[in-house]
């Protein structure tokens, strides 16, 4: 299985549904998994540059046991500066401020600075090359009966592993170019992920919205292409029902990458057309992204910023608090492929509302469903899940007993149907 | 003769902590101790304490013939107090000498000006008994936050009855004029107006070490030549920076110290050129004419304008909502609450919001602490939102209370006032004691001696 995160690096769903999906089906008996993951995160600069560009990239393996089945499955990494969720300009300026990060803690100059982030440009595609090597390398090295890449970044290294191996690929579709990008797609990330749906045996998308995307804009045939729809861990400890806030007025939460493609701009109108009906409300933006500044901008010329905060992004159990604070959730997604975050909030007993325009919609039926664009509906169902408590406690309750029945062992079984079909 | 006039501005801002939206409602303590204590006490070993040894052995050398003024904001003030009391104690030293004034300010170094006539008068008032504490003197001279001034802001201050301000000479402002004379405020003219040299002052505050500067450099030879060359008939130069330019800005590797040295030498040995303070200058020259400044102007950036405070959207929301609680802060009796208040408005927060990165990109960034304007946005709101709530919560619950409280405060007001008029009755009726026994033996002294003219005369006309 061909990965690029794994908790606790996270930076977002993607992460959390491929460990859900690998503990949903290890608990499946004849089945053996081995993970491969880039990693970025908290290892040196120089390494991994110097390693791969030498195209020798190091690969340690290291045993990793699932508590609830003591299975073990393989998991290893490759040194890579491969993030999700990134097309190629976004990585660039990704990589160009950590260089500023690292020169700024080291002090060095000026043309240090430019020299070293100047090669990041054309990297990108250099790193995807790197990671397929590695990936037939890996399927050179190890036996397996079926290969299943996750995103269009992996999908190159399935298919690589699928030419050194003739072992059947199922690709899984997270999310495409289309979603990221709000419709100007990226035309080298389009080849990529087209290549790879057409080398695909089999397609999983997460929702019916994506696979109609999958058929429609990359002209795949229908028949190939099945939906599977995410699931949600279950929490590790029982929640209290009560909130915990230090705050006498009640809590909108917008909690996701602050992006073209989550909609914050409509959160933000829903916002401060709730601000004018009610003053007991604060609302948050949590999360960062490149329409941060744009969006702090709107929110200080709407002069809201009284009541509406931004927290930056938030790490692990900050969410959680976050979420325990909250008295609404809200994802205004403009084009969300599943969402996953909702879930996680319903099991934090927290009313959501969603877009129409996201995968998740397709499952849930006890949570406001609005379209992304009508800040009016937003405002009104904000305005009702806050003041009538009666409704705000149907959603809490009816909500957290719908997503506790969404499993990642049954979405598990349905790839596994997956994989039967091809093998 | 020329008259050089020294002015040093010193301001320390009191820098906010991280404060994140998880401390609203919790915390209240909002300033980085850290690093206000570290910079501050850096600050004062390379600028404050070396340049006050510097002056006032200077002083002392040239004996009432070198002078200069300063201006320290109350929130400076409140920081030396607490982390660095030597540098009162030399400031104090200076102040003894009789030849170093103390000019006016707000105590915030605060926008107030220009958001609440109120808050500005209340915050005068502020500073002017810290400097009274301190250095026992009794401003006549006012300098706004930034020198940022207006037609209305100069007639504020002349109704508080200060003699001068001081401001930038703009060029958008003095046109063809020159900054070199003494001017007066456009609605009231008894207000004069000390306008700064910026060219000559910027040659040392900003250009002193700048090497790729045609003139680099600078000595106090070449400075005092410049001067000297002025018009004949310019009488004044009025050199106005931050104090922080000695040794801060400027660092003593750059040669500044000794430039301030030789400067007085130099500048008096021909014996055309004299220093004075600003009220010293307000005695020996007349002002020239009025300069109408209908739109408030700074001695910041290249536009010597407001908009390295105001102006962007993230910028005006939050000097909106701070001065939205004016009103609401003079029924706080709170001293905390009043304390906070203050810091929140110096304008220093303001100016890391600044999202102009063009010609003054690199002295903004120079000062700030944080990464971006939008997080020094972000930081200010959560903290102003935690101050609200608290305000909120110490605010009258009700009208009914309020009035209570206000019927309070008169029935105080008015029981003072009671007590001073039954003293000024008792005074009075001494006097009136005191002048009836007086008058009466007068008259009847003269009627005793008058009994006897009058008989004289009687018999005369007889």
């Amino acid at each position: 299985m061909f990965g690029w995160e794994f908790p606790p690096h996270i930076s977002g769903g993607l992460g959390t549904a491929s460990y859900g999906l690998t503990r949903g089906l290890a608990t499946i008996d004849d089945m053996e998994i081995i993970f491969v993951v880039p990693k970025a995160y908290g290892d040196e600069d120089q390494s991994m540059m110097r390693l791969i560009g030498a195209g020798d990239v190091p690969v340690t393996k290291k045993k990793l046991k699932f508590e609830s089945n003591k299975k073990e499955f393989e998991y290893i990494e490759v040194n890579s500066r491969i993030a999700p969720y990134v097309d190629p300009e976004e990585f660039w300026k990704l990589t160009r401020e950590e260089t500023t990060d690292k020169v700024k803690y080291v002090q060095t100059n000026i043309e240090g600075r430019v020299a070293f982030s100047g090669k990041y440009g054309p990297d990108l595609l250099q790193e995807i090359y790197n990671y397929s090597v590695v990936a037939s390398m890996i399927a050179d090295e190890n036996e397996f009966d079926l290969i299943h890449a996750h995103d269009w970044l992996t999908y190159p290294a399935g298919i690589a592993a699928k030419e050194a191996s003739g072992k059947p690929l199922v690709i899984h579709v997270h999310a495409t170019d289309f979603d990221r990008s709000g419709g100007n797609v990226n035309p080298d990330v389009y080849n990529i992920e087209k290549r790879g749906m057409d080398a695909a045996d089999k397609i999983i998308t997460v929702s019916k919205l994506t696979q109609r995307t999958v058929i429609e804009k990359y002209g795949i045939d229908p028949s190939k292409v099945i939906t599977v729809y995410n699931a949600v861990e279950p929490l590790k400890e029982a929640l209290s029902e009560q909130k915990e806030s230090n705050l006498p007025e009640k809590i909108v939460t917008f909690l996701g990458r602050i992006t073209l493609q989550k909609g914050p701009e409509y959160f933000i109108e829903a916002a401060d057309m709730v601000l004018k009906k009610m003053k007991n409300v604060r609302f948050v933006m949590a999360g960062s992204g490149d329409m941060m500044k744009k969006m702090v901008n709107l929110a200080a010329s709407k002069k809201i910023m009284d009541k509406f905060h931004f927290t930056g992004f938030l790490k692990g159990d900050e969410v959680f608090r976050m979420l325990q604070m909250s008295d609404v959730y809200i994802m205004p997604s403009v084009s969300e492929p599943f969402g996953i975050s909702p879930l996680e909030a319903m099991q934090s007993n927290v009313p959501v509302i969603i877009s129409n325009q996201s995968g998740v919609a397709e499952i849930l039926t006890y949570a406001v469903k609005v379209d992304y664009w009508d800040i009016e509906a937003m405002a009104d169902a904000i305005y009702g899940l806050l003041n009538y408590n009666g409704a705000h406690e149907f959603f809490k309750q009816y909500g957290r007993e719908e997503v506790e029945n969404l499993k990642w062992e049954n979405a598990a079984q349905n790839v596994k149907d997956v994989y039967d079909s091809v093998l | 003769m020329k008259t050089v006039c020294l002015y040093f501005q010193v301001h320390q801002p009191l820098r906010l902590k991280k404060y994140r939206f998880f401390n609203i409602g919790q915390d209240h303590y909002y300033y980085d101790d850290f690093s206000n204590e570290t910079i501050l006490q850096k600050v004062a070993a390379n600028c404050y304490l070396p340049t006050n040894k510097l002056l006032l052995e200077l002083i002392r050398k040239f004996d009432g013939k070198f002078k200069l003024a300063f201006s320290i904001s109350g929130v400076a003030l409140d920081q030396f107090d607490v982390y660095a009391p030597e540098v009162i104690a030399s400031f104090q030293e200076l102040a003894n000498t009789g030849h170093v004034e103390f000019l006016a300010e707000t105590n915030a170094h605060s926008l107030a000006s220009l958001a609440n006539t109120d808050e500005f008068l209340s915050q005068i008032k502020l500073h002017d008994a810290k400097i009274q504490k301190y250095f026992n003197q009794k401003p006549t001279v006012f300098r706004n936050t930034e020198l940022i001034y207006s037609d209305d802001i100069g007639s504020v201050i002349a109704d508080l009855g200060y003699q001068a301000m001081l401001t930038e000479g703009a060029k958008h402002v003095l046109g063809w004029k020159s900054p070199n004379f003494l001017y007066t405020n456009a609605i009231n003219p008894r207000l004069k107006l000390l306008l700064k040299n910026f060219k000559l002052s910027d040659d040392i505050a900003f250009r002193f070490s700048d090497k790729t500067w045609n003139e680099w450099p600078l000595t106090a030879e070449k400075f005092a030549g410049w001067i000297n060359e002025l018009p004949p008939d310019e009488e004044i130069v009025n050199l106005f920076m931050d104090y922080e330019t000695f040794g801060e800005h400027q660092w003593e590797e750059t040669g500044i110290f000794d430039f301030l040295k030789a400067l007085p030498e130099v500048m008096l040995k021909g014996g055309k050129v004299r220093f004075d303070t600003p009220s010293g200058i307000l005695k020996t020259h007349q002002p020239v004419s009025a300069i109408h400044v209908p739109y408030p102007i700074s001695w910041a950036d290249e536009e010597r304008d407001l908009t390295a405070w105001l102006g962007n959207p993230i910028q005006d929301e939050a000097f909106e909502k701070l001065y939205g609680l004016s009103e609401k802060m003079k029924l706080i009796k709170d001293e905390q609450l009043q304390k906070d208040w203050q810091y929140l408005q110096a304008s220093d927060h303001l100016y890391y919001m600044c999202t102009k990165l063009f010609s003054d990109g690199d002295v903004h960034s120079y000062f700030t602490p944080y990464e971006s304007p939008y997080d020094a946005f972000i930081n200010y709101m959560n903290v102003l939102s935690d101050f609200i709530l608290r305000l909120k919560a110490a605010l009258p619950t009700s009208d009914h209370q309020n009035e209570i409280n206000l019927l309070n405060d008169k029935l105080n007001e008015q029981k003072l006032l009671l007590e001073k008029y039954k003293k000024e009755v008792h005074l009075l009726k001494q006097k009136s004691n005191a002048a009836t026994k007086r008058t009466s033996s007068a008259v009847k002294k003269k009627l005793t001696r008058k009994t006897p003219t009058r008989k004289k005369s009687d018999s005369g006309k007889k």
